[in-house]
Parts: structure tokens; sequence; C-alpha cells
């Protein structure tokens, strides 16, 4: 688990994502999930963050989103199930979703301001972030968030910097009722195949894991116990993939765009070459002045 | 040399631009050159290195939007100044029916033109189009101050526009640039504001003919 070999970084030609041996996964237990935000205080003081004193808006979201300084936030969702009669209060603990294909790192314009590791951590470099915010435009999640202090960008690092040295992150140590759990990517999935048979067992038919194949699979998962309605968790993402718009960007503009130039560049040397300049002779000059003279 | 009393020597210059629209020309000039190099680091991660022309890639990134700020201020100057020689008649229809002739040099071949030839008011327009969506676009896309004013899925339409649109600029750009390389005499137009009267009868001879009958062609002072 101590691997943390650097696989990808933004705006370099690297292959995708080829998962090393010691891929690791956090799996987030939503129907475990007590709403203590346990999990946001270890965040903070892991990360030595302090988030700003903020309002009540009436809700138990708090902050209300994702910030510079909370890298994950308890997301509060009242839903009336109509098929039982149910009021159901769904906390689903948000942040960076570690996509094995980041939409982030795709948009990316720095080389090295994020880079993935074989274990499949997504990371920012904050040394080369230029602040463009690209990287937000590119995540499916809408995770990662500018500072207005430093003007670079920040979200859940998955405890890399724990990982590397054999922990797990900090949040998954914190929760007290095991709703964060934290391995290898296979050992995740088993733990969620038993956590899903007994949801089933009690009447959660449509329970599943969410490890969403759109951007080749996470490493943060959930147990849902809805899982045919991922909406439903504060919206998150039914079937998140890179926005095609952004695929076009970083894809086929760029390259278009660059051959265009280069065309017309190119282009413009070679009429010169062939057509020679096209210069005033005397005899322009000359009708000039007969022409001045006329009047 | 010629006999100096032969005043067929002498050639004429006609006035083109004055001192003000030079300036605002290459204000212009300068913000645009600038914001592609910058532009283009952003665009892709083969020309990044230019954001070192900037001081790196924070002071790159926040200088752009500003830069842009500049050309656009700059650009609508250039807009007032020229948008009404810069419509469309009917000697630019003749003239982009003979594009082959235009390309190969055969001006004599090509209709009289007034002060701008049909190629010259493409250009116009293009830049003048691409410049309000760049700048429209830009905005939305300005993380520091607009970062939260529009949504995600409408940044990311931004973001493509404003690539889509800066590339049809330096598209246009490359075709300004050397057109004035070409037709020599050009540049003169744009540094010390005049032509001779040769380039004005070769290429823009309606023009000339307008500034003789305004008493606007002198002689040059002889040396």
């Amino acid at each position: 688990m101590a691997t943390m070999e650097l696989v990808r970084r933004s705006a370099s030609s690297s292959p995708a994502f080829q998962p090393g041996a010691q891929e690791i996964a956090k799996l987030i237990d939503v129907s475990k999930c007590i709403g203590c935000k346990a999990c946001q205080a270890a965040c903070l003081e892991w990360n030595d963050l302090r988030e700003e004193v903020g309002f009540n808006d009436g809700t138990l979201n708090n902050p209300h989103d994702l910030t510079p300084a909370s890298f994950t936030v308890m997301r509060f969702t009242e839903w009336e199930n109509a098929a039982t009669g149910n009021l159901e209060f769904l906390i689903r603990k948000d942040g960076c979703m570690h996509c094995s294909d980041p939409g982030c790192l795709k948009a990316c314009p720095a080389p090295g301001a994020i880079v993935q590791y074989s274990n499949g951590i997504v990371d920012f470099d904050h040394d080369k972030c230029i602040g463009c915010g690209y990287c937000v435009k590119g995540c499916p999640f809408n995770i990662p968030r500018i500072s207005k202090a430093d003007h670079k960008a920040y979200k859940c690092t998955l405890c890399s910097d724990r990982v590397a040295v054999g922990q797990g992150p900090a949040c998954a140590k914190a929760c007290p009722t095991k709703a964060i759990s934290f391995g290898t990517k296979q050992e995740m999935k088993d733990l969620a195949d038993k956590r899903i048979k007994d949801l089933k067992g009690r009447g959660y038919a449509n329970a599943g894991l969410y490890d969403p194949p759109g951007v080749s699979g996470t490493h943060v998962m959930y147990v849902l116990h809805h899982n045919d309605r991922p909406s439903l968790y504060a919206g998150l993402p039914d079937a998140p993939k890179i926005s095609a718009v952004v695929e076009l960007w970083k894809g086929v503009a760029k390259y278009a765009g660059l051959a265009f130039i280069g065309l017309a560049a190119v282009g413009a040397a070679v009429h010169h070459i062939v057509a020679g300049p096209n210069k005033v002779s005397s005899e322009d000059e000359e009708n000039a002045v007969r022409l001045k003279e006329k009047a | 040399m010629a006999s100096l009393s032969s005043t067929h020597d002498k050639p004429v210059l006609v006035d083109r631009y004055a001192a003000g629209a030079r300036i605002n020309h290459w204000v212009t000039a300068i913000s645009f050159i600038l914001l592609a190099l910058s532009g283009l680091a952003f665009f892709t991660p083969s020309l990044y290195f230019l954001t070192g022309l900037f001081g790196g890639g924070q002071l790159a990134r926040t200088l752009h939007p500003w830069i842009g700020v500049v050309l656009f201020v700059s650009f609508s100057g250039l807009f007032v100044r020229f948008w009404k020689a810069n419509l469309w008649n009917r000697d630019d229809s003749a003239w982009m029916s003979k594009l082959p002739d235009v390309v190969a040099g055969h001006e004599e071949k090509l209709p009289e033109i007034g002060k701008y030839n049909a190629g010259q008011k493409l250009v116009f327009w293009g830049m003048a189009l691409l410049i309000l969506v760049l700048f429209a676009t830009g905005l939305v896309i300005w993380q520091q101050y607009f970062g939260a004013a529009s949504s995600i899925d409408q940044q990311r339409v931004a973001l493509l526009l404003h690539a889509a649109a800066a590339v049809g600029t330096i598209l246009i750009w490359i075709v300004h640039v050397y057109a004035a390389i070409w037709v020599r005499g050009t540049i003169q137009a744009m540094t010390r504001g005049n032509v001779t009267g040769g380039w004005g009868w070769r290429h823009h001879r309606k023009w000339l003919r307008e500034e003789v009958q305004k008493g606007e062609v002198k002689t040059q002072p002889a040396e």
C-alpha cells in the first residue's frame, strides 16, 4: 500500500491509467453513516486547514459546500420513499472520487500540476498549479475549489501523504461507525459485496456499489441503498464521465487548431516563394504623379 | 536618378493613417501578440514554456485576461475609426470573384478599389466578430473574478468557443501580417502613416483618385 509510483501527469503525454498491483480505494458505506462529521474534523486536522465560521442555512450541511479548506463535506438529503412511505435521511460524504480517468488531469494546462499514482490517487502539486480553474471545468463531480488567497486548486488528496507511509486516510481513521473503509480496491469491492448482500436482505433491493464505469472506475466508492438512483444523494451523478465538450476541446480542437495555424504559416511562406513580392512599379508611381498633376 | 528638373521623378506620398490611428493599431497589435503567446501556452502543453515570457504560469494566467481587456478597448477604437470604410459594396463582390488573380498578384485584372479591398474588409469583420466572442467567453472563464458567475457547463462551452475563436483570430492575423509583407510598401502606412502614390495607384486606385480630388496628395519634399 506504500506504493506511490507516479503514472500520469497533467499536460504531458502519458498513457491511460493502468492500475498498479496495489490499487487502493476508499469505500464509503452510506447506509452506515450517521452524519457526525468526524471525517470533516479529521480532514481539517490532518491537512492543517481552518474553515471560516459560516452561518446556518437551516440544514445540517456545514459548510454548505466544498471549499479550498474543506476537502470533504457531508451532504444531507431528506427523501420521501414513495414505495415504502418512509422519510429517508440520506447522508453522503462528498469529496474527490479519484477517478481512473480524471477530468481534472485531462483539462489541466500546467505540466505536472495534477498527477496520478499507480495506486489510483489523483493529487494536485500546488507548486505547479497556476490557478486557471480548468480542473473545475474538467471534473465531472464538481470537486476542485480555487483558493481566493493563493489562487491554487484544492481538493481531497486521499491523504496521499499518509498512504505513502502505509496509513489509511484520516477520515477513515476517525469514522466511529466504520462507514469509511480503506484498503486495496479488490478488498473494498469484496467488503462492498458483503454489505450489499446484507442491505438486499433488509429490503433494499437496489443496493449496490457506485464505481462508475464512465470514468473507468473510481478510487473512492460508495455503497448506496438506492444504487439505481445515485442522484438522490445530493446530486451524485448517475452516469459521470468527462464532458464531451472538454474531450473535444482537449482532443480534436487542440490538434486541428495547431494544424490550421501551422498550415496557414507554411502556406504564406510557400506563396511568397512561388508568387514573389507584390511590388509597386515605377510605372505605377508615374501614373500616380500624372493623376496628381491632372487634378 | 534622372534629372531633378522632371516633376515625374518626385514620387508623391498619400497620407493613409494619422498618428492616433497608428498608435491605436500598435496597442492592439502588441496586445494581440501577448495574448496569442500566453493563450497558446494554455492551449497546448507543448507551448506551455511560453508562460516563461510572462514570469511563469501563475503570472501568465493573471495577465492574460487583463491584456484581453486592453485589446478589447483598443480594438473598439479601431472599430469606431474604420467600420464605415469597411462596409461591403459591389466592387468587393467583383474583387472576390477574381480571387485567383488576387493571389497571383495580377492587379491589372482587378476592379478599382477604394480604401479597403474585400480581403481587408473580411479581416476587419472577422476580427471584430471573433474578438467579441473572445471577450464574452473570456469573462465567463475568468476564474478569479467570474468563476462563480456561471455554471460549469456554461464555462466548458465558453472554454471551447474561446479556444476556437482564438485559433480563428490567429489565422486571420497570419493573413493580415502576410498580406502586409507580401504587398510591398504597405507597412509604412502603419509606421510612417503614408504610402506612395504608386502604391495607391496599384492597389487602391479609387481611394487614390478621391484623395487627389480632395487635394490630399502632396509631392515628397526634396531631400
